[in-house]
């Protein structure tokens, strides 16, 4: 049972540079809580702050409501998944797990300690390999060594470096549900770290972005991606990215590269008294034209545009369209794509259609856009002047109780057994 | 296919090179060894003894030489341990140190080391001589193992600083978080971790000090503290006019049987890749 609090906490390098910048986090107890962003923007620097491996120029870490700053590491009570899982090579599978439990002052008798090890090698799986060497396991055995190690003692909580980077995509959506099941049954508060928006949206209760040491929002993966803060977080969350298109107001539309689009009234307020404005719709608000239900199609506005190639992957479709980039905005898109790991700005839409649609490249093509699923965001600050804060703090508010609910079916599935 | 095969060829004819040119010279001695003295004397001697027998050894254990030689062994065994023991642990902290810590002067630390490790030896011999005269450390083990000290430890903490950089960082904070203190982090990980590189450089410090002939020749004059490489120059035959080759060359094959002795046991440690498997990739 454990909460964390970070308060205004700042990492200053000592030739300046802020790698965190006044960064301010609730940990609820119990609560899985993720920390994203591109490489750089200093998630695995407050991890190793939390943990004590990094010192804290300024403000307060508080574990329990216990200010923790300048406790070392080994008193935090606090277990960490490494990165490059950090096996002790020279022990065994078994002492592997076992060492924080034998260097533990006042710890209990061999047989709890036995009892411990293979509780913990049987959550998983490593019972067969309990007598040999980390050196001779496979890497997705290795990362479950790291995790027993981490899972046999009564930490505070779990903390989690990238722990899935290494592994093969196929063994990583594996690790990634046996992670969020171990968490669910134990409870216990965790902090991830990951640039993978996928663990980010499937493990997260809370996902907090990080963007060159400047929290920019902490919230439930649904109301990231449906009501983000500013042009970063909409870009960084979802895949394929959102689409930002330059938009002037003109005769009570906004002219885009792709048309003029009537939009609902709100937007059109949210982008009054400014020359122009970016507009954030993701790829799946787009629909070839010919396959919208009638029933919603009054939501949106029909465009023409020249489709230059398309994707067909099965279940989906994407296409793309080129248009000529505006250059009153052209700084700010290519100062958000560097933010994004990209190198520079593409101007171009990515439409995700219907599998069965017949739009084929180099066509002319007629689509749809829901507009009530638009943002519009201030090209100079980047913020969302659409955001909906009540229904983003509803639909957090949803996810912490279907959450809630979730952990209560399986603690009883587990107490069923 | 054909270049694979010329290649393979052409490493087989540099190792026979090397081997012979490094060992050749150690052959030499072992048949020299085995020679009677007659057949040092005059020209005519023959690389294989023509009369093997076992006489220099026994002067060297039993016979003349027994006084000079035993004593010598004895001192040059204790010295060397001594001194390789003393510095393996010296350079073993001083090396974590280096590798781990940030500290001002960690480079001018390293820097000096190698300048220490090349320096001539000979040219503080003499200073020294006095010195160890005044303050009564001439022709003692510790006049000694300083000496050798200030020969191995430099190198000593080159080579496991080289070791210890080797080893993830993140073992060591991984440690910690499990709940080590730095010591027990030390204890626990990095030293069995960094075993290899202790064992190789407690061989490079034994063989240096063990090889050493200037200073045992020159800070010792009895066989209180006179090592083997200093003990054989005072090796005389049976009389002036007959050189005690071959009791020399029995000695020399005798002190070499220890620094064979202890790479075969060592070198069942010098495992290398023994962190394989602590990290990713």
């Amino acid at each position: 049972m454990s909460t964390i609090t970070c308060k205004n906490l700042v990492k200053r390098y000592d030739d300046g540079f802020p790698a965190i910048n006044d960064v301010s986090l609730d940990i609820a107890d119990g609560e899985f809580v993720i920390l994203v962003g591109p490489s750089g923007c200093g998630k695995s620097t407050l991890l190793r702050m939390i943990v004590g491996l990094e010192d804290i120029t300024s403000g307060d870490l508080l574990i329990n409501d216990k200010r923790v700053n300048e406790v070392a590491p080994r008193d935090r009570n606090l277990s960490m998944v490494f990165q490059n899982y950090a096996l002790y090579p020279h022990l065994t599978v078994y002492e592997n797990i076992a060492f924080p439990l034998r260097l533990n002052k006042n710890k209990g008798s061999k047989e709890d300690l036995d009892t411990r090890v293979r509780r913990a090698a049987d959550m998983l799986d490593l019972n067969e390999h309990l007598d040999r060497k980390p050196g001779n396991l496979s890497g997705g055995q290795r990362q479950r060594v790291a995790m027993g190690r981490a899972i046999v003692r009564d930490a505070d909580a779990f903390l989690f470096d990238e722990p899935l980077s290494n592994l093969d995509a196929k063994l990583r959506g594996q690790m990634r549900t046996q992670i969020a099941q171990l968490q669910r049954t134990l409870g216990t508060t965790s902090v991830y770290v990951t640039h993978d928006q996928t663990e980010a949206m499937t493990l997260g209760d809370e996902v907090a972005v990080l963007k060159r040491g400047v929290l920019q929002q902490v919230a439930s993966p649904r109301e990231l991606y449906e009501q983000p803060v500013n042009l970063f977080v909409a870009g960084f969350i979802g895949s394929p990215e959102m689409n930002f298109l330059p938009a002037t107001m003109r005769d009570g539309k906004l002219s885009t590269p792709l048309g003029d689009l009537t939009v609902p009234d709100a937007h059109m307020q949210a982008a009054e008294g400014r020359d122009i404005v970016l507009l954030g719709v993701r790829p799946e608000h787009f629909e070839d034209a010919k396959l919208v239900d009638d029933a919603i199609r009054d939501r949106g506005t029909v465009f023409t545009a020249d489709v230059s190639h398309t994707d067909w992957l099965g279940s989906e479709q994407f296409g793309y369209i080129r248009y000529e980039s505006d250059h009153a905005v052209k700084d700010k898109l290519d100062e958000l794509a560097r933010d994004l790991d990209g190198d520079e700005f593409t101007p171009q839409v990515v439409v995700a259609l219907d599998s069965t649609s017949r739009i084929r490249g180099g066509t002319k093509a007629e689509l749809w856009m829901d507009t009530r699923k638009l943002h519009v965001f201030d090209p100079e600050t980047g913020d969302n002047l659409t955001r909906d804060a009540e229904a983003g703090a509803k639909l957090t508010k949803e996810a912490a109780e279907e959450r809630a609910a979730e952990i209560q079916r399986a603690k009883a599935a587990a107490a069923g057994h | 296919m054909k270049k694979k095969s010329n290649s393979t060829l052409m490493w087989v004819v540099i190792a026979i090179v090397v081997l012979i040119y490094a060992l050749g010279p150690v052959a030499s001695i072992l048949a020299n060894s085995f020679k009677p003295a007659s057949e040092f004397a005059g020209g005519g001697g023959t690389f294989l003894p023509k009369s093997p027998t076992w006489e220099n050894y026994g002067s060297i254990f039993v016979g003349d030489a027994q006084s000079l030689f035993l004593p010598a062994l004895r001192n040059s065994l204790g010295i060397t341990l001594i001194a390789t023991a003393i510095a393996v642990v010296l350079a073993t902290f001083c090396a974590y140190a280096i590798a781990r810590l940030d500290f001002p002067g960690k480079r001018l630390i390293l820097t000096a080391a190698l300048a220490v490790s090349i320096f001539p030896v000979i040219s503080i011999v003499t200073p020294l001589f006095n010195l160890w005269r005044q303050i009564g450390l001439y022709d003692t083990w510790l006049g000694l193992i300083i000496p050798y000290l200030s020969l191995t430890v430099p190198i000593s903490i080159y080579t496991l600083t080289a070791f210890f950089q080797q080893i993830p960082w993140d073992l060591e904070r991984a440690a910690q978080v499990d709940g080590a203190t730095n010591w027990q982090a030390f204890i626990k990980v990095i030293v069995p971790l960094a075993l290899p590189g202790v064992f190789t450089t407690a061989i490079i410090a034994f063989f240096i000090a063990w090889n050493d002939f200037v200073y045992g020749i020159s800070l010792t004059s009895t066989s209180a503290a006179r090592p083997v490489p200093a003990a054989l120059a005072f090796f005389t035959g049976a009389s002036q006019f007959e050189e005690p080759a071959g009791a020399i060359s029995a000695a020399a094959i005798v002190v070499t049987i220890p620094v064979i002795i202890i790479v075969l046991l060592f070198q069942r440690q010098i495992v290398s890749g023994l962190t394989q498997g602590a990290v990713k990739g």
